[in-house]
């Protein structure tokens, strides 16, 4: 018995990312996102009996689900918080299949909105990475980032040049995408490698931007979401993995968790990576896109720099890549970043990619990515 | 000493003891006296069995670098005036691995897998943290 097969994304709603934090609160970006997502599934407010969301860095407390129910005036019979970080709203797809195909619910909502944070309204981080981490300096995601490109380029050989490509291909995406914060000019490899150097290996083209958006999308039963007015795009693989917080405790820097979480996907789609038609992995850098790659089984381990050298990864190329533009040119607003991957993936299966759709994409992969590495949710969508 | 702004380590009674052992210029970290563990961070359980009967003994302090970063631009504004500065993981003789940061060794120098020490940074009255430099 699995999940598979048996719910679908019917509908979604996305905010353009907007760079400052704008004139709208998260639960604000909410409750847009939610109206709009159930009108896109030819729903009613009344049809929706789940609810799953993420927490917003600018308004953070405990008990969110509620807060959020309370705000929308919904009743939900199955909700709850996914807090897998990035890798949250890949995390929704499944357990909203699974709710529906243990008949706690029917359709449920998966929401996030968030607004660029300032500092002070950062929540606290795990008191070990405080105590053992911070103190030196490694705090946040950009030099864990960085401790594991600079394994991957001791290990392996990946070269500057290759990270850079990935920057530079999903661009080219973003240029066909008009919600994209960075989507009016092509950039090459030399831009992302003249860019300001932050942690030494990356650069400053190589990191997402914190911005201000939102998302929402849709699950019901592969059977109710025929009634919607898009083609049904059906769950046909998760996998989830995990193991560790602080990037120093990780059993390795440079195999992730995402090789559990893809093999388990695969295997629930009963499908391998070769049959997709595109892929949208998280990418809050350049390296995560490599590693990613390599650990949900596209190319060999350690082949990931030169396998992305070797690919066009534009939504027009031989491997379309974050057709969105990826977060790196998307941005990043909060937990809307890791939802925009699924939602580009329904996009694009539904055939609603517009200038940027990928010639005949009836199944592919989405990968979700939370904290360094440490969250990882794979997906294989399909119609 | 007492005008030190960057983060400091709020010790609890579990991690006591590192902190101490630092403050005397010595590294210790904690093993499981049921499967032989040498456990890094402090724990109440051994993060193996999960036996709760660790004890603290002093290491050689002696270790190699696992992967490093250089920040170019402050990683938190109190880092502002060290930039740049190396932010690194060593892995430990004895095998867990813990983030320091990387003195006395000019940045063109640096390279994965160097045999490094730990090198102890009084930062205030208080506190002393475990650094490491070339050995």
């Amino acid at each position: 018995m699995s999940i598979k097969g048996k719910a679908a994304i019917s509908g979604f709603a996305e905010m353009a990312p907007q760079k400052g934090a704008g004139n709208i609160t998260p639960l604000g970006i909410i409750a847009n996102m939610a109206r709009e997502a159930i009108a896109d599934a030819g729903l009613e407010k009344s049809d929706i009996d789940g609810l799953l969301t993420g927490w917003a860095l600018s308004d953070y407390s405990v008990l969110w689900p509620s807060v959020v129910a309370d705000y929308l005036q919904i009743r939900p019979a199955y909700f709850n918080q996914v807090e897998l970080g990035g890798a949250s709203a890949a995390g929704m797809v499944w357990r909203a299949a699974a709710a529906i195909e243990a008949g706690m619910c029917n359709t449920v909502l998966c929401v996030v909105g968030d607004r660029r944070a300032r500092a002070r309204q950062m929540p606290p981080f795990p008191s070990i990475e405080a105590e053992f981490d911070a103190p030196y300096g490694l705090i946040a995601a950009n030099p864990g980032y960085a401790l594991i490109a600079q394994r991957h380029k001791y290990e392996y050989g990946t070269t500057a040049e290759q990270m850079a490509k990935v920057a530079v291909d999903q661009r080219k995406s973003a240029c066909q995408n008009p919600s994209a914060l960075f989507g009016n000019k092509e950039i090459d490899i030399d831009d992302v490698l003249n860019s300001r150097m932050i942690v030494d290996p990356l650069h400053l083209l190589e990191i997402v931007s914190p911005c201000t958006g939102g998302g929402a999308f849709i699950v019901t039963s592969t059977e109710r979401a025929k009634d919607g007015p898009h083609n049904p795009v059906v769950l046909l693989g998760a996998g989830e993995a995990g193991g560790h917080s602080s990037i120093t405790h990780a059993r390795s820097l440079t195999t992730s968790l995402v090789k559990p979480a893809a093999e388990a996907a695969f295997h629930m789609a009963e499908v391998s990576p070769q049959d997709m038609d595109f892929v949208q992995p998280y990418d809050c850098y350049t390296i995560t896109v490599i590693v990613t790659l390599e650990d949900a089984g596209f190319c060999e381990k350690g082949e990931g720099g030169r396998f992305v050298a070797d690919h066009d990864l534009s939504y027009a190329g031989d491997f379309p890549c974050n057709t969105h533009g990826g977060q790196l040119s998307f941005g990043q607003p909060g937990l809307a970043g890791g939802m925009s991957h699924v939602i580009e993936g329904a996009r694009q299966l539904m055939g609603r990619g517009e200038g940027r759709q990928v010639k005949d994409a009836s199944i592919g992969y989405v990968n979700g990515n939370g904290g360094i590495m440490a969250e990882q949710c794979s997906l294989v969508l399909g119609v | 000493m007492g005008d030190y702004t960057k983060p400091l380590p709020h010790p609890n009674e579990v991690s006591q003891p590192f902190w101490d052992a630092a403050k005397r210029h010595e590294l210790q970290i904690q093993r499981c006296n049921a499967c032989g563990t040498y456990i890094f961070y402090p724990r109440e359980a051994c993060s193996e069995c999960l036996a709760a009967d660790l004890i603290w003994i002093p290491v050689s302090g002696r270790g190699q670098l696992y992967s490093y970063t250089i920040a170019q631009a402050p990683t938190h504004p109190a880092f502002t005036d060290d930039v740049p500065y190396v932010i690194a993981i060593i892995e430990l003789e004895e095998g867990p691995h813990i983030t320091t940061n990387l003195v006395g060794c000019p940045i063109e120098d640096v390279t994965i897998g160097m045999p490094v020490v730990a090198a102890f940074e009084d930062v205030s009255a208080e506190m002393t943290l475990v650094k490491f430099r070339p050995e």
